[in-house]
C-alpha cells in the first residue's frame, strides 16, 4: 500500500488519532470495571453494616483465642485448650494426610486398572470397564456415605476381622502393625531418600554418557550402595530399632500398631476408588495415543517388551497423561473437603466448627479458600515443572 | 476431560499367540483368542472366574435369596433377623415416595413426578441433533415455566406449595438444570472475556475462573448459606434453595468457561480474519461465526462437564437442602429402618447412575459421530 496523494495521507492520520476500536474498548473496560467495583462496594458496605448490627468483630484476632473444640484424629499434639491457629494447622495436616496418601494410592490403582482395560484378556478388560463406569457415574458423596455406613456395620473390636495376622478390621477402623519411629529411624530414612535422589541424578548422567559413546553402564551396583548399604550402615551406627509392634486387643480397644479411624479410612477408600476410575481412563487413552507403529518398530529392532514399555511407549504416553492427571490430583484434593460429611476433621470441617462457634463466617471461609488456593497452586506448579521436563523437545 | 472411546480397539500388542489361527468353531476360537491366549492369560481368566463366581454367589444370596421384600407396617423384625445375610428391600416400597419427592404434600406428588418427566423430555429433546436450532431456547423457556407452575402451583386450580416443602429428585434436577441453563451463557461470556484484547476485562475473567476452580465446591456452598445473608441489605431475605442455586450457577459458569475456551482456541485464525473482512461487529462475529463452530468442537467435554455437575449437586446435603441424597439420608433416621441404609443408598445410586450413564453413552456416541 503506497499512499502518495496528500489527501489520503491526511485521512490516515485522522483515522489513527480517532481509533474508534480503542475508544470503544476503553469505554467497555471502564463500564465493566465500574459495575464490578460498584457491586463489590455495595456488598462490602452491607456486610460491614450487618456485622456491626450483629456485634461480630471483623479481622483475624479470634485466631489467637482458645478453640475449645476436640479433634479426635490429630497427628500433631493438640488439646481443646489450644488456640484456633493450632486447630487450623491440625486441620491442614489432616487434609494433606488424606490428599497425599490418596493421590499416591489412586495413581497406583488407576494405572493398574487402566492397563487392565487394555488387556488382551476379554474378562479382565471388561471387568475393568465395569469398574470405571460404575464408579464414575455415582456421586462421590454417595459413595463416601456408603463406605462409611459399611464401616459402621463392621463387627465390634472383639470380633474384628483378621484378613492377615496383625491386621484388624472392625468398626473402630483399620489397625495395622507399625514400626515406632524414633530419631534414629528418621536419620536412616533421610539417608535412604538422599541416596534415592543421588541415584536418580546418577542415572541421568550415566544415560547421557551412554548416549554419547554407546557403552552400556550398569546402575545396580550404585543402587545397592546408595539405597541399600549406606542406610544399613547408618542404622547400625545409630542403633535404630526396627522391631514391628503388633496391635493387640485389650478390653474393648486395640493397643499398639497404627490405627486408621473409620472416618479417615472411609474417606480414603472413597477418594481413591473414585479418582482411580478417572485416572484409569487417562492412562488408557494415554497409552492408546502412542501409535502402533512405535511398538512394531521397537519389535523389529528386537527390543525386550519391558524395555519397549519403559523407554519408548511410556515417555510418549506420559506427555498425553500428565495434564489431565494434574487436574485429577487437584480434584482429589478439593474433594477431600467432603470429609465434613462423615466427621473427619479436615481443614474445612474445622473452619465450619469455628464458624459456628465464633460467627466469623467471612474469615473462616477466606481461610478455607486461602488453604486450597495455596495447595492447588503448589500442585499445578509442580506438575507444570514436571510436564515441561518431559515435554517433547523439538529440534 | 479426556476423550473416551469404545472398548479397547488397540489392545497392548505383542501377544504372538493371538496371531496363531486355531481350529474349531467360532465359540472355541473366540475363547482361545480372548480368554486363553497364553498361559498368563489363562491363569488370569481362571483366577478372575473364581473370584467373580464367589462374589456373584454372595451377592445373589444377599440381594435375592435371603432378602426380605416386604414387612407389615414398621415391623422390621423379619429384616433384623436376616441382617448381614440378606437385604431388606422392604425399606424401598416403604420410603420411596419420601426419597423421590421429600415432604411435598402426599396427595399432590403427581406434580413433582410430572415435573421430573418434563425434565427428562427436555433433556431428550435437547440431545437430538434435529433440535439444535434457535427454537430450542423457546422450548427450554416453555418447559421451565411449565415446571415452575407444576412445582409452585397457585394458578389453574393447583394449590400453592412453598419452596421449603420441595425435596428429592425434582430439587436435584432443578439445581442441575437451572445451574446449567444460566451457567452456560455466563460461561460463554467469561470465555470470550478471557480471550479479549482488553486487559481489564481479561484479568477480571481470569480472576473469576481461577478463584472458583481453585477452591472446593463446599466452600462456595458455605458462602451461599452463611456468608450470603451478611452481604444483603436489611430486609432482603433470599431463600436458601435460591442461594444454593446462585452458587451453582457461578460454579458451573467457571467450569463451562474453560471448556468453551478450549473450543474457541480450536477455531482457525482465518475464520476471525474472514469475519473481520466482512465488517461484522464483535458480537455478530462471535455469535454467528466463531461460537457455533467452537461449541460444536467441545460437545463431548461439555457433556462430561454436565455429568460432573449433575453429581456435584449432591453436595447440597452438607448445607441441608433436600435433594435426592439428603432425602435418602433422612428417610433412614426413622429408628425402625435405621439399620438398612445400605439398601436405600443402593436405590439412590441406581437413579444417579441411570442419569449419568445415559449422558456418558450419549457423549460417546456423539464423539464417534464427529470423528467420522
Amino acid at each position: 500500500m503506497t499512499t502518495s496523494t496528500p489527501e489520503l495521507r491526511r485521512r490516515r492520520q485522522l483515522r489513527f488519532s480517532l481509533n474508534r476500536q480503542q475508544i470503544v474498548g476503553l469505554v467497555w473496560q471502564v463500564v465493566v470495571v465500574g459495575i464490578v467495583v460498584a457491586i463489590v462496594a455495595f456488598l462490602w458496605s452491607n456486610a460491614l453494616h450487618n456485622l456491626s448490627a450483629r456485634r461480630i468483630s471483623t479481622g483475624f484476632a479470634f485466631l489467637g483465642r482458645e478453640a475449645g473444640m476436640p479433634i479426635a484424629d490429630a497427628w500433631l499434639a493438640y488439646s481443646p485448650k489450644d488456640t484456633y491457629v493450632r486447630a487450623f494447622i491440625v486441620g491442614i495436616v489432616n487434609t494433606l494426610r488424606v490428599a497425599v496418601i490418596g493421590i499416591v494410592l489412586a495413581t497406583v490403582l488407576g494405572t493398574l486398572i487402566g492397563i487392565a482395560r487394555l488387556s488382551s484378556n476379554w474378562l479382565l478388560s471388561r471387568l475393568a470397564a465395569v469398574y470405571v463406569e460404575l464408579l464414575r457415574d455415582i456421586p462421590l458423596l454417595l459413595q463416601l456415605l456408603f463406605w462409611y455406613v459399611l464401616m459402621q456395620g463392621l463387627p465390634a473390636a472383639r470380633a474384628a476381622w483378621r484378613p492377615i495376622e496383625g491386621v484388624f478390621l472392625s468398626n473402630r477402623g483399620l489397625v495395622l502393625p507399625s514400626v515406632p519411629i524414633a530419631e534414629a529411624n528418621l536419620w536412616v530414612i533421610a539417608t535412604a531418600v538422599a541416596g534415592l535422589i543421588a541415584l536418580f541424578v546418577l542415572r541421568r548422567q550415566l544415560m547421557t554418557r551412554q548416549e554419547a559413546d554407546g557403552k552400556v553402564r550398569r546402575l545396580w551396583p550404585y543402587a545397592l550402595v546408595l539405597v541399600g548399604a549406606l542406610p544399613a550402615l547408618v542404622s547400625l551406627g545409630l542403633g535404630a530399632s526396627w522391631t514391628v509392634t503388633m496391635p493387640e486387643l485389650r478390653g474393648f480397644n486395640f493397643v499398639g500398631g497404627l490405627t486408621l479411624a473409620p472416618e479417615y479410612f472411609a474417606l480414603l477408600i472413597a477418594l481413591v476408588t473414585y479418582t482411580s476410575a478417572f485416572i484409569a481412563e487417562i492412562v488408557r487413552s494415554g497409552i492408546q495415543a502412542v501409535p502402533r507403529g512405535q511398538w512394531d518398530a521397537a519389535n523389529a529392532l528386537g527390543l525386550r517388551r519391558s524395555f519397549v514399555l519403559q523407554r519408548i511407549v511410556l515417555p510418549q504416553a506420559l506427555r498425553v497423561i500428565i495434564p489431565p492427571m494434574t487436574s485429577q490430583y487437584l480434584n482429589l484434593t478439593k474433594n477431600s473437603s467432603l470429609a465434613v460429611a462423615v466427621g473427619y476433621q479436615d481443614v474445612v470441617s474445622i473452619a465450619n466448627t469455628t464458624l459456628n462457634q465464633t460467627g466469623q463466617a467471612i474469615e473462616a471461609i477466606a481461610l478455607i479458600m486461602m488453604v486450597f488456593l495455596t495447595i492447588s497452586l503448589g500442585i499445578s506448579l509442580f506438575m507444570n515443572w514436571y510436564n515441561a521436563r518431559i515435554a517433547l523437545v523439538e529440534r | 476431560m479426556t476423550s473416551i472411546s469404545e472398548a479397547p480397539q488397540n489392545p497392548l500388542p505383542l501377544n504372538s499367540a493371538r496371531s496363531r489361527q486355531p481350529g474349531g468353531g467360532y465359540v472355541i476360537r473366540w475363547l482361545r483368542a480372548n480368554l486363553f491366549a497364553s498361559v498368563t492369560s489363562s491363569l488370569i481368566t481362571v483366577i478372575l472366574m473364581v473370584l467373580l463366581g464367589k462374589a456373584l454367589i454372595s451377592l445373589v444370596q444377599w440381594g435375592y435369596w435371603n432378602a426380605v421384600w416386604s414387612v407389615p407396617g414398621d415391623q422390621t423384625g423379619a429384616c433384623r433377623s436376616v441382617r448381614g445375610l440378606g437385604a431388606c428391600w422392604a425399606v424401598i416400597p416403604e420410603k420411596y415416595r419420601f426419597i423421590l419427592f421429600g415432604t411435598y404434600p402426599f396427595d399432590q406428588q403427581w406434580r413433582p413426578a410430572l415435573a421430573c418427566l418434563t425434565f427428562i423430555a427436555l433433556f431428550f429433546v435437547s440431545s437430538r441433533r434435529s433440535f439444535w436450532r434457535r427454537e430450542l431456547v423457546l422450548i427450554w423457556a416453555a418447559a421451565l415455566v411449565l415446571i415452575g407452575i407444576l412445582m409452585w402451583g397457585g394458578i389453574f386450580g393447583l394449590t400453592y406449595v412453598s419452596q421449603d416443602r420441595w425435596g428429592g429428585l425434582p430439587v436435584t434436577l432443578i439445581l442441575a438444570t437451572f445451574g446449567l441453563a444460566f451457567g452456560f451463557p455466563l460461561g460463554i461470556v467469561v470465555a470470550l472475556g478471557r480471550r479479549s484484547k482488553l486487559p481489564a476485562i481479561r484479568s477480571l475473567c481470569v480472576l473469576y475462573v481461577e478463584l472458583i476452580r481453585g477452591v472446593p465446591l463446599i466452600s462456595l456452598l458455605f458462602m451461599a448459606s452463611v456468608m450470603f445473608p451478611l452481604f444483603m441489605p436489611d430486609g432482603v431475605n433470599i431463600d436458601k434453595l435460591l442461594r444454593a442455586q446462585i452458587a451453582f450457577v457461578l460454579f458451573a459458569g467457571a467450569y463451562l468457561a474453560e471448556v468453551i475456551r478450549g473450543g474457541l482456541q480450536a477455531v482457525p485464525r482465518g475464520q476471525h480474519d474472514a469475519a473481520d473482512a466482512l465488517g461484522l461487529s464483535y458480537w455478530k462475529k462471535n455469535g454467528l461465526i466463531i461460537l457455533p463452530q467452537a461449541i460444536r468442537h467441545v460437545i463431548p467435554p461439555l457433556v462430561n462437564t454436565f455429568i460432573a455437575f449433575f453429581k456435584d449437586t449432591s453436595l447440597v446435603l452438607i448445607i441441608g437442602i433436600f435433594d435426592l441424597l439428603t432425602t435418602a439420608k433422612t428417610s433412614i433416621i426413622d429408628p425402625a429402618w435405621q439399620p438398612f441404609s445400605v439398601e436405600v443408598y443402593l436405590f439412590v445410586a441406581v437413579i444417579y447412575f441411570l442419569f449419568c450413564f445415559a449422558m456418558s453413552r450419549y457423549s460417546r456416541r456423539l464423539e464417534a459421530q464427529t470423528r467420522h
